[in-house]
C-alpha cells in the first residue's frame, strides 16, 4: 500500500508543469486558431499558417479587406440573386408571387379548393432567393479566405437575429445580411446597432414598423377640409394598421442586442424607448422598401431612458439618442464582451478575459476589431482549458467536414438541407435570441446520429452536388488530434470512406 | 430483475429475448414498478389555425349561420352534413363523429373562447406564444414543455423521455432538458448501405470509449435508441383494440406514438403537429376542404385513443392551434385570421362530455375587436391545469414564467 502510495507520488513530480497555454507555433495552436476564427482547417492550411505565423495569421484575419478572395466569389457567380437589392427581389419574385397567389385565390373561388392544391410557379421561384442566400452562406464559410469575417457575420447575425418565415422577410435577409450585418463585423458597434435599428427586415421582424404613438396620428397633419381629424373606427383599418405603441422591438434592443437582461433596466424604460422608435417604419414592407421616418406617428413627448432625458418635440433623433445611450453603456459593453468570448473561447469564457474584453469595447467606443483583438491575443484563448472546449454547432459541424475533405461543391443545396436535419435551419431561428452558443443547445440524441449519417453520406460522395476526390486526406489531417482509442477503431475500417466517415463523426471531430 | 419482469409482462419489444437491455430502460422500469406507470401528455398542434366555430360548432346562435351563409355547419338533425349534438347548444363536426364515443363516455372535454391575451393575428406569432406559453414575450429561450421537462428535475434518463413525431424539435419542447425529434422511428438509426452494421458498431465504439463525458452520455443514449427501435421494428407493429389509423402523415405519427407508449422505454410527452387548417377559401362546411382535414384528424386521434385503451388512464391528449378565425365568413366562402378557438383535452382522468370555458357569445357586441370570437379562457390555465393535476407538478412557476398558474383560474378539468 505505502509502496503504491510511494510510487504515485513519484508519477505525480516526474509529470511536467502544467503548461500555461500552447507554444504559439505548434500544430495544436495553429488547429486551434484555424478552428476558432474559422470554419477548420483544410488539408495544407497548418502549414501555411505556420510558414506565415500565427501572429500575422490573426492580423491578417482581422483585416478581411486585405485578403483576396476571388476563388471564393468565383464560386457565387451563379447565385444571382445573392447580389440583389430588397427592391429588385420584391419585384423579381416577392410581387409576381403574390399576384400569383391572388389568382389562385380567385381561381379557387371559381373553381374549389383544388386550385390551391396546385404547384405554383411563382411561389417555387420564390423560394430561390432564400435557397441562393442559405446556399451563399455555406459557401463562404467553406470557401472564404476571410474566414474570421465569415464567422462573425455568422456570430452578429445571430446577435441581431432576424427569422426569414415571418411575412415578407425572406425578401428582405438578402440585403440584410449583406449590407447591415458583414459591413460592420470589424466596424463600430454603434454602426451596426444603427443599421440594423433603421434595417426593414428587423422593423418587420420585431414589429416597430407598426408601433405607432397611440395619441395619434397627430392633428395638423391629417385633417380634412373643416378641419376634423380623419381617425377611422378600428375595425375599418387594415388588420396591419398601426395601433399603437408596440414594445417588442424597445424590449429585444435592450435584453438582447445592448445590455443583456440583467442589464439594468426596467419596464418603464421599454416603453420610453419604444415611444422613442414610434414612427421608425419601412416604406411599404411587400415592395422592398427602405426605411422611412414617419413624423405622423412619433410620440414627441419627452422620453426618460436609463436616467438620460430625451427632450419633448423630437423626431428621428429620438430613437438615435436612444442607440447612442445603449451602445455607450458598460452593461452593452460586458453583454457583448461575454457573447464574443463564449463563441471564441469558451461556454463559459473566464472573468478576467471578459473583464478585459469589455475594458476595451469600453475604451475604443465600441470598436469590434479591437475587442476581437483583445481577445484573440489574449493568454486564456490560448490556454490548454480552451483547447477543444467548444461543441462545434451544425452550420461549424458541416462546414468544417466539408472543408476537412477538400470537397468540391458544385451545388450546396443538400448541405442547406442538411442544416434542417441537424436542426439548425439557416435563417429560420424562431426567437430573436438566435441560435445558443453552448453545448447543451446541439448535444441529443437525434442530431449526434444525424451527425454521423452526415459524414457517412459526405465521405461515400452521396451528397448531391459535393464531390470528394481523395477521402484519405481527412485522417492524415485529423488523425494526430484523436484519441488513441478513436484511432484504434478508425484502424480497423476496411475502405478510406469509411474511415474518413469514422473520423468525421467521431466524438473529437464535434469539438472545435 | 424488476426491469425483467416488467418487460415480460407489458413490454410490446422482445429485448430481452435478443439479450439486450439498455441501461436506460432498466432505470425506467424501475422507476415505473415502483411508482406505476409514468403520467404522459401528447400534444397535438393544429398550425394554421383552425377555424374552432367549425369544429365545435355554437349551434344554439342564431348570429353563427346569420354571418355564414355559406360555411356554417347545419344544426343536428338537420340533414346531411349537420353537427353532431353534443349538449343542446354545441355540437361536433360531423366529421368529428369518430371522438363523439370519448365524449359520450366523459373521456373528452373541450374549453371554448380559449386562446392568447395577445392579440397578434400572425401564424408566426402566435404559434410562438402558444408553444412559450410567454403570450407578448418573443425571446423565451425554451418551450414550455421542455420547462414541463425541467422541472421534473432528476429523472431516470432515457432517450424517449419526450419525443417529438417531426423532422424537426417544435418550440414547445426546445430547451436544456434532452427532447428526440424523429420524423420515423424505422429510419432511425445509422445508414451507410450494406455497411450500417458495421460503421454503426464502429461509431458505437468511439463513443463508448470516449473521455469526453457529454458526448460519452449522448452517444451510449444514441446507440441504445437505435437498438431499441431496431428490434421494436415499427413496420411490423399492430395496433391494440381493433383500432385503425389513417395512412396519412398525421395517423402514422399517431401511430408511433402509440407504440412508444406501449413498449414502455419512458415517455412522458409526445408531440405531432398537423397542418392545412389556414382556410381563407372556399372553406366548407359538412363536406370540403376543412372537411376532409378534420376527417383525418379526427379518426387519427380516435385510433390512438383506441389503441392506447386502459393506457389513457395515465395519458391526456391536448389539441392546440395559435388562434381561432374571423366570426364572419369572408368574400371568398373562407374564414381570416381571428382570436379565440377550441381546445379538446382526452384522457381517463378528463372530467369529459362538458364544454368548459365562458362563451362570449356571437353578436357583434361581444366579438374581439368586434370581429373575432372573445378569449375567455387564457390557454395558459389549460396548459396549467394539466400540468398539476394531471402530470402532478407542485410548483408551476417556472413553467409559466411572468403568469400566476392558479387553481382558481383553471377551467376545472380534473376532479
Amino acid at each position: 500500500m505505502r509502496k503504491l502510495l510511494v510510487l504515485t507520488l513519484a508519477f505525480l513530480v516526474t509529470l511536467p508543469a502544467v503548461p500555461t497555454g500552447m507554444a504559439p507555433d505548434s500544430d495544436r495552436a495553429i488547429l486551434h486558431v484555424l478552428n476558432r476564427i474559422g470554419f477548420g482547417p483544410r488539408p495544407g492550411d497548418v502549414d501555411k499558417v505556420r510558414a506565415m505565423g500565427l501572429d500575422r495569421y490573426i492580423d491578417q484575419q482581422l483585416h478581411p479587406d486585405r485578403i483576396p478572395d476571388a476563388a471564393m466569389i468565383a464560386r457565387l457567380s451563379e447565385l444571382t440573386t445573392i447580389g440583389m437589392s430588397s427592391r429588385e427581389i420584391a419585384e423579381t419574385f416577392a410581387l409576381p408571387a403574390l399576384e400569383a397567389r391572388r389568382e389562385r385565390k380567385q381561381d379557387a373561388k371559381d373553381n374549389g379548393a383544388e386550385a390551391l392544391k396546385r404547384k405554383d410557379p411563382e411561389q417555387e421561384r420564390a423560394s430561390r432567393v432564400m435557397l441562393e442566400l442559405s446556399e451563399q452562406k455555406m459557401l463562404r464559410a467553406i470557401y472564404s479566405e476571410r474566414q474570421l469575417q465569415e464567422v462573425l457575420t455568422d456570430f452578429w447575425f445571430n446577435h441581431f437575429n432576424v427569422d426569414a418565415r415571418k411575412g415578407p422577410d425572406r425578401f428582405m435577409l438578402t440585403e440584410y445580411e449583406r449590407e447591415t450585418i458583414r459591413p460592420h463585423v470589424l466596424g463600430k458597434f454603434r454602426d451596426l446597432l444603427e443599421a440594423t435599428a433603421k434595417s426593414p427586415a428587423m422593423l418587420f421582424y420585431l414589429d416597430n414598423w407598426m408601433s405607432a404613438d397611440p395619441n395619434g396620428p397627430h392633428l395638423d397633419t391629417r385633417m380634412n377640409r373643416r378641419g376634423i381629424a380623419r381617425v377611422r373606427p378600428q375595425q375599418q383599418q387594415g388588420k396591419n394598421a398601426p395601433k399603437g405603441l408596440n414594445e417588442n422591438y424597445g424590449r429585444e434592443l435592450m435584453e438582447l442586442h445592448t445590455l443583456g437582461v440583467d442589464g439594468g433596466y426596467t419596464q418603464k424604460d421599454v416603453t420610453e424607448v419604444a415611444r422613442a422608435f414610434t414612427g421608425w417604419t419601412i416604406q411599404n414592407p411587400r415592395q422592398g422598401g427602405g426605411f422611412m421616418f414617419n413624423p405622423r406617428v412619433h410620440d414627441t413627448g419627452e422620453k426618460v431612458v436609463l436616467g438620460h432625458r430625451i427632450k419633448a418635440g423630437g423626431d428621428i433623433s429620438d430613437g438615435e439618442q436612444v442607440l447612442d445611450i445603449l451602445a455607450k453603456h458598460p452593461s452593452t459593453a460586458r453583454f457583448i464582451a461575454t457573447k464574443l468570448a463564449r463563441r471564441f473561447v469558451s461556454d463559459a469564457p473566464p472573468p478576467s478575459l471578459v473583464d478585459r474584453a469589455a475594458a476595451r469595447f469600453r475604451d475604443t467606443n465600441g470598436d469590434l476589431r479591437e475587442v476581437m483583438r483583445t481577445i484573440l491575443t489574449s493568454p486564456e484563448f490560448l490556454s490548454p482549458d480552451a483547447y477543444r472546449a467548444k461543441i462545434k454547432t451544425p452550420l461549424e459541424f458541416v462546414a468544417s467536414a466539408v472543408r476537412a475533405t477538400s470537397a468540391d461543391v458544385q451545388d450546396a443545396t443538400m448541405l442547406v438541407r442538411t442544416m434542417q436535419q441537424l436542426g439548425m435551419p439557416l435563417y429560420q431561428c424562431q426567437p430573436p435570441t438566435g441560435y445558443k452558443d453552448t453545448a447543451d443547445a446541439w448535444v441529443n440524441t437525434g442530431a449526434l446520429v444525424s451527425r454521423m449519417n452526415f459524414a457517412v453520406s459526405l465521405t461515400n460522395n452521396q451528397v448531391r452536388g459535393v464531390s470528394i476526390a481523395d477521402p484519405s486526406a481527412v485522417r492524415a489531417m485529423v488523425g494526430d488530434e484523436v484519441s488513441d482509442s478513436t484511432r484504434a477503431t478508425i484502424a480497423k475500417a476496411t475502405t478510406p470512406q469509411q474511415m474518413a466517415a469514422l473520423t468525421l463523426g467521431s466524438p473529437e471531430f464535434q469539438r472545435r | 430483475m424488476i426491469s425483467r419482469r416488467v418487460f415480460l409482462k407489458n413490454g410490446a419489444f422482445t429485448l430481452v429475448s435478443l439479450g439486450f437491455a439498455p441501461s436506460f430502460l432498466a432505470r425506467t422500469a424501475y422507476a415505473a414498478g415502483r411508482s406505476g406507470r409514468p403520467k404522459q401528455l401528447i400534444a397535438i398542434f393544429q398550425r394554421g389555425a383552425v377555424d374552432g366555430l367549425s369544429v365545435v360548432v355554437p349551434f344554439g346562435e342564431n348570429e353563427y349561420y346569420r354571418v355564414r351563409p355559406s360555411i356554417a355547419i347545419p344544426r343536428p338533425k338537420s340533414g346531411d352534413g349537420a353537427a353532431v349534438d353534443l349538449d343542446g347548444f354545441f355540437g361536433f363536426n360531423p366529421r368529428l363523429q369518430p371522438l363523439k364515443a370519448f365524449w359520450d363516455a366523459r373521456q373528452l372535454a373541450i374549453v371554448h373562447a380559449c386562446g392568447s391575451p395577445d392579440s397578434t393575428r400572425s401564424h408566426f406569432d402566435a404559434q410562438d406564444y402558444m408553444e412559450t406559453a410567454t403570450p407578448g414575450v418573443k425571446s423565451t429561450g425554451d418551450g414550455w414543455l421542455n420547462r414541463y421537462l425541467q422541472a421534473r428535475g432528476a429523472h431516470p434518463s432515457t432517450p424517449f423521455r419526450a419525443v417529438s413525431l417531426t423532422q424537426q424539435l417544435p418550440r414547445m419542447l426546445q430547451g436544456t432538458a434532452p427532447a428526440l425529434a424523429v420524423n420515423q422511428l424505422g429510419q432511425f438509426g445509422i445508414r451507410a448501405g450494406r455497411a450500417s452494421e458495421t460503421v454503426g458498431a464502429s461509431f458505437e465504439a468511439e463513443y463508448a470509449a470516449a473521455a469526453d463525458r457529454v458526448l460519452n452520455g449522448t452517444g451510449r443514449e444514441a446507440f441504445d435508441a437505435i437498438k431499441m427501435l431496431k428490434a421494436a421494428d415499427p413496420s411490423s407493429y399492430q395496433p391494440g383494440n381493433g383500432a385503425e389509423y389513417p395512412p396519412s402523415a398525421f395517423g402514422q405519427a399517431l401511430k408511433q406514438i402509440a407504440q412508444l407508449t406501449k413498449s414502455n422505454v419512458g415517455l412522458e410527452v409526445a408531440f405531432a403537429d398537423v397542418g392545412g387548417w389556414d382556410t381563407h377559401v372556399n372553406q366548407g362546411a359538412g363536406q370540403g376542404q376543412l372537411a376532409t382535414r378534420l376527417d383525418d384528424f379526427a379518426r387519427s386521434i380516435a385510433a390512438l385513443v383506441t389503441d392506447l385503451g386502459d393506457r389513457m388512464e395515465d395519458t391526456v391528449v391536448l389539441t392546440m392551434s395559435e388562434f381561432g378565425r374571423a366570426v364572419s365568413e369572408n368574400g371568398n366562402r373562407g374564414t381570416d385570421h381571428g382570436h379565440g378557438n377550441a381546445m379538446m383535452i382526452i384522457g381517463g382522468g378528463v372530467r369529459g362530455g362538458h364544454v368548459y370555458g365562458k362563451w362570449p357569445g356571437l353578436s357583434a357586441d361581444r366579438r374581439y375587436e368586434g370581429r373575432d370570437l372573445a378569449v375567455t379562457t387564457d390557454f395558459r390555465d389549460v396548459f396549467g391545469e394539466i400540468v398539476v393535476r394531471h402530470l402532478g407538478v407542485a410548483d408551476p412557476r417556472p413553467i409559466f414564467p411572468g403568469y400566476t398558474v392558479q387553481p382558481a383560474k383553471f377551467p376545472g378539468l380534473f376532479a
